[in-house]
């Protein structure tokens, strides 16, 4: 592994080209106001700077280097010429304060994605402010609590979340000043229905779904949650993060979901960035468009323009400092445009058709689905609760050793209900070969724990680094580094 | 298999309960601590919080998991174990001594909700399924 | 098919081993009622090369300006090896490092910036970046609520010198969660705040105050000052800063006899293009004792089984995947490409570099302001220190000079009259290292013009509709 940059540094140092020249170092600005130390920034030459970064980019995974079959992630691979054509000057540039006639480009290019991102939803109005899923779901929460109250509908209270969901629902919920209530999952992985009858009611402001869901199954009953819902006063919000399963095949706003976020960095292949930037445009049915967290785009003849609060007074407010993550978006629109209406429809299709190849690879290999009776989604689950008892390995065992096999490791460990698992969302742009590979190492590595356990239980071996102590670094946090 | 001492009661929870005189010291049990992982870290009561029995007053968080640490008593706090702030690993390794949580006066001595040792081996039992 | 390799052998042989006949079958599941039929709305498919050219023509509508507007998003010139390595793919086409021993070069970097930002803060500790400055402060408010749990109370402090998006970014996060966000009005002849207004807000107990460095409009704020006042009232003082200014200016730790508890801002000025308002990233940094409720990631140093130094997320049961309803935030984002460019970018200025920059956009904000104050009817509005911002009246209406510049392909400022109408007819000029002299009388000159003008009557034909800008 690298050292840290700070090591390198020599005092006096600096990327020469990089600095201004000629700066008369005398200013106006009383001296109690200034800063009279310096931070600990490195003090090194451009070329130990590339050099550095270059060095650790290497020492990561990622879909332009390896298959990347992260659960509920969608790592599909992120065309390259999109991101050269946002880096275009005019966009690069472009100053979020410019007018609106020196903006138009950029505008009309947003215009055209709220309006395809309409089409592909079924909903009726779209803002694209939110700047990644979970800040989506804020803003859809957000919605539904200001559509109860403008009812003067003051006694709802309750938002109800599948024991199943992602953790950004509950805590979602809770940021917007909800009571979460769980609804248990049944065998087949559907919204035990029994259980929801009996805590819907007056207080229920709303139940979010992601659908398929995080068990990698269609939610069969969402026709009846939906009328279970909406008659007893609540709506229905849906979690997006899925939304590559069903993208052409049908839309949460014809499943009579009434608010949804969109994972721009999953179904419309923007790089995820190691972790951020996202974006999660929200689309909303016809009653919660004067909700909508503001600015969007309008159009008035052939001219772009932004709606704000002032023209639309029931919005729930702003979400970003700017307009969201503008340049996501606009990568966004490249991806639809590229893939146009007959690819969209082929996104759903040849993801789940990857899906349930791998699926039905594993299971000849003996491995055990978690909902083995159900037809995958885009992903799917599998346990390793019997090669855990057998052979004293875990899910975590597994998945460390698959990165000596040169594959990221699926999701682990999520969703809570199914013990010892992996979540697998190998994604359309994945080929055959690549799946086959990947099926044979978990073969291999169920073999390697049968002769040679501990090979399993130390992976990996191959990277930069063994298995790292989490334990100690919670307990002694060390988050910056400190010059001795 | 975990220990669960004969001389201590417990709670549905998790946490177990020992009297000394009008004291009360209460801590999580061996089951528990196993079941967490190694612990990290944790949040205690303020001395002199009132507790209703049930509440919520503590955490306990390891790498992977943070558990509710919830009273079994109704009781004013009375002390609390702070060496854990610098070793949580008190917990994982004598959860029944050194790892004990904290301590209340208990407003009622009466405590007829708690399990004895053989009740909540039998509820651990009935969890595992 | 764009991105999918599948052949027609490898389809036929997927199916097969399926045991399904069609792709189709595959969505057996789903009740064909509710299938889509039409997508009238989509258009058809472009090629590379197609969408090159409808890209081209859309950038260049929006290009070729010279730009003097700030207002939170700040023109600096981003060094060519920032972008070259931040977007080489294993950096941009990674994930969140889930996989700590697979994602050693995320995660390194992450604790170099964690180390860079802190710092540069003069704090303890910083996590790992939030979505933008005005999501980092409603983090900071929501933080510094949960550490006033004892006194109760639920009143934040926010200053109206505070940028006008962020108050209502703020506004949209936390009065959900039933928090009481206090309006504190500058001083109108400082453009500051002040001691005796804050006093008359203080009728009942106070949570935290914001404190702006500069503040939105340019000016610097007697933060020794502010900070020991709000400390005296046992509440927490939370810093939105420019990280660019802290290489110059008295950093939040070191502000009064304390130093601010949490510093918080936009990160965009450190090596991230304007790109029309993001993707930038929030910084947020804080004490050490209230790492507890520093919401979003955290990269912490530890070993491996060998005992070698390796990074991992740390303090990961406070966040949301563990802690879901009770979790410090439901945010699972941290703008990690951005923050690999801002690392870049802090590594290649070094501590003098960033000084420098900081230090000359100060001098050529001074020496625009000079120039363009000369100019008859054009006055300067608050008086005392900005850092590259200030702030000007003009005698004729703000909109309309602004259009009349942009015809002369000229950014001239932020639109005040919108935000502070009370302020009149005010624009907010910002300048950085990247205006050159003669850009400097570019500007100087395109405005006397754009005043000298007869006809003020045009004044009021020239807003139309739908030309305006944010407010």
């Amino acid at each position: 592994m690298s050292e840290l940059i700070f090591k390198l540094s020599h005092h006096g140092r600096c990327a020469t080209a990089q600095i201004p020249r000629h700066v008369a170092q005398k200013t106006t600005i009383p001296s109690h106001l200034l800063r009279n130390d310096e931070p600990l920034l490195p003090e090194v030459s451009e070329l130990q700077v590339v050099r550095h970064f270059t060095k650790l980019s290497r020492a990561n995974f990622s879909i332009d280097t390896q298959f990347y079959p992260l659960g509920s992630c969608t790592m599909k691979y992120n065309p390259r010429g999109i991101h050269q054509l946002a880096m275009l000057e005019g966009f690069l540039n472009h100053h979020p304060f410019s007018l609106p006639i020196n903006s138009q480009g950029y505008l009309s290019c947003a215009y055209e994605l709220q309006e395809i991102l309409k089409a592909v939803t079924g909903m009726r109005g779209v803002s694209l402010t939110p700047m990644a899923g979970a800040q989506g779901e804020f803003a859809g929460v957000a919605m539904i609590r200001a559509y109860h109250h403008a009812r003067s509908d003051l006694t709802r209270t309750e938002i109800l979340v599948p024991d199943a969901a992602h953790g950004t629902n509950p805590a979602t919920a809770a940021q917007c000043g909800f009571e979460v209530r769980e609804i248990p999952t049944d065998k087949e992985g559907n919204v035990d229905l029994d259980s929801l009858r009996k805590v819907v009611g007056p207080k229920t402001a709303g139940i979010m779904l992601t659908n398929p869901s995080t068990l990698g199954v269609f939610e069969q009953n969402i026709e009846e949650i939906a009328s279970i819902v909406h008659e007893a006063g609540g709506l229905l919000y849906y979690d997006g993060a899925n939304l590559n399963a069903i993208l052409g095949k049908v839309r949460p706003g014809d499943m009579g979901f009434d608010v949804m976020h969109i994972n721009l960095h999953k179904t419309f292949a923007t790089p995820h960035g190691g972790g951020g930037p996202g974006g999660g445009p929200v689309a909303v049915s016809e009653r919660l468009v004067p909700f909508l967290p503001m600015p969007i785009v309008a159009k008035k003849e052939e001219t772009y323009y932004w709606l704000t609060g002032k023209e639309c007074p029931q919005t729930i407010g702003r979400l970003s400092a700017f307009m969201g993550n503008a340049g996501i978006i606009l990568r966004a629109y490249m991806y639809a445009r590229m893939l146009g209406k007959e690819g969209m429809e082929r996104v759903a299709e040849f993801a789940t058709l990857n899906a349930n190849y791998l699926l039905a690879k594993l299971k000849a290999a003996g491995f055990t689905a978690a909902y083995a009776n159900r037809r995958a989604s885009h992903e799917f689950i599998i346990t390793l609760k019997i090669e855990a008892k057998e052979l004293q390995i875990t899910a975590l065992d597994v998945a460390k050793r698959l990165l000596d096999y040169d594959f990221h490791a699926p999701t682990m460990y999520f969703p809570l209900l199914v013990p010892e698992c992996l979540l697998i969302e190998p994604t359309e742009t994945e080929s055959k070969e690549v799946l086959d590979a990947f099926a044979d190492a978990l073969i291999c590595i169920v073999q390697e724990a049968k002769i040679k356990p501990d090979l399993v239980r130390t992976a990996p071996h191959t990277l930069s680094v063994r298995r790292l102590d989490e334990v100690k670094a919670a307990r002694e946090l060390d988050l910056v580094y400190k010059e001795k | 298999m975990n220990s669960v001492p004969k001389f201590l009661q417990y709670s549905k929870t998790h946490e177990w309960v020992r009297r000394d005189e009008d004291v009360l010291t209460i801590g999580i049990t061996d089951h528990a601590q196993t079941m967490l992982g190694d612990l990290v870290y944790v949040e205690l009561p303020e001395i002199e919080a009132n507790l209703e029995s049930g509440q919520e007053c503590a955490v306990v968080e390891s790498v992977k998991a943070a558990a509710d640490i919830y009273a079994p008593v109704s009781g004013e706090v009375v002390e609390i174990n702070e060496a854990l702030f610098e070793t949580p690993q008190l917990i994982n390794e004598d959860p029944y001594g050194k790892g004990w949580l904290f301590k209340v006066r208990p407003y009622d001595n009466d405590t007829p909700h708690l399990l004895n040792s053989e009740q909540y081996l039998k509820q651990v039992a009935s969890e595992a399924h | 098919m764009p991105f999918i390799p599948h052949s027609a052998n490898d389809i036929k042989e997927m199916l097969a081993t399926i045991d399904v006949t069609s792709i189709e079958q595959l969505f057996e599941e789903i009740p064909a009622h509710l299938r889509v039929k039409n997508m009238p709305a989509i258009p058809e498919s472009l090629t590379e090369m197609e969408l090159g050219r409808l890209m081209r023509s859309r950038a260049e509508q929006d290009s070729g300006l010279l730009c003097f507007i700030g207002a939170g998003a700040y023109e600096h010139h981003i060094p060519a090896a920032v972008w070259h390595i931040a977007g080489r793919g294993e950096f941009m086409t990674a994930y969140t490092p889930y996989q700590a021993e697979a994602s050693q070069g995320t995660l390194q970097l992450l604790y170099e910036y964690q180390t860079m930002m802190a710092s540069l803060m003069a704090l303890d500790i910083s996590n790992a970046s939030m979505y933008d400055g005005a999501t980092a402060l409603a983090e900071a408010i929501l933080m510094a609520v949960r550490l006033n749990r004892k006194n109760k109370s639920n009143r934040i402090l926010l200053p109206s010198c505070v940028h006008p998006f962020y108050r209502e970014v703020v506004k949209t996060i936390v009065t959900q969660q039933g928090i009481e966000l206090v309006d504190v009005p500058f001083d109108e002849k400082t453009g500051r705040l002040s001691i005796e207004t804050l006093e008359k807000m203080t009728h009942e107990e106070i949570a935290a105050l914001v404190i702006p460095q500069p503040n939105f409009l340019g000016m610097l704020e007697e933060v020794d000052t502010l900070t020991d006042w709000v400390h005296a009232k046992k509440a927490l003082a939370i810093a939105v800063v420019n990280p660019m200014a802290m290489a110059l200016l008295k950093a939040p730790g070191q502000w009064g006899h304390a130093g601010a508890d949490i510093a918080c801002g936009e990160g965009q000025p450190l090596g991230v293009p304007l790109s029309s308002g993001g993707p930038y990233y929030g910084f947020l940094c804080c004490k050490k004792e209230l790492a507890r409720q520093l919401p979003g990631r955290v990269v912490g140093r530890t070993v491996d089984l060998e005992g070698k130094q390796g990074f991992v997320l740390t303090m990961q049961a406070r966040e949301q995947h563990i802690r879901r309803a009770k979790a410090t935030s439901n945010i699972c984002t941290n703008q990690g490409l951005l923050v690999a460019a801002s690392t870049i970018y802090m590594s290649l200025m070094g501590p003098h570099g960033l000084r420098q920059i900081a230090l000359i956009s100060h001098q050529n904000a001074e020496l625009l302001q000079k120039k363009l104050t000369a100019i008859k009817g054009v006055e300067l509005v608050f008086e005392g220190p900005y850092f590259h911002e200030f702030v000007i009246r003009v005698p004729r209406s703000v909109e309309f000079v602004l259009h009349q510049l942009a015809k002369s392909k000229m950014q001239g400022g932020f639109d005040l009259s919108k935000a502070y109408p009370h302020l009149g007819e005010c624009l907010l000029v910002c300048v950085t290292e990247t205006k050159t002299a003669e850009d400097i009388d570019k500007f100087v000159t395109a405005l006397a013009s754009v005043l000298s003008c007869e006809d003020h009557s045009r004044d009021k034909t020239e807003k139309t509709e739908h030309v305006r800008t944010y407010l």
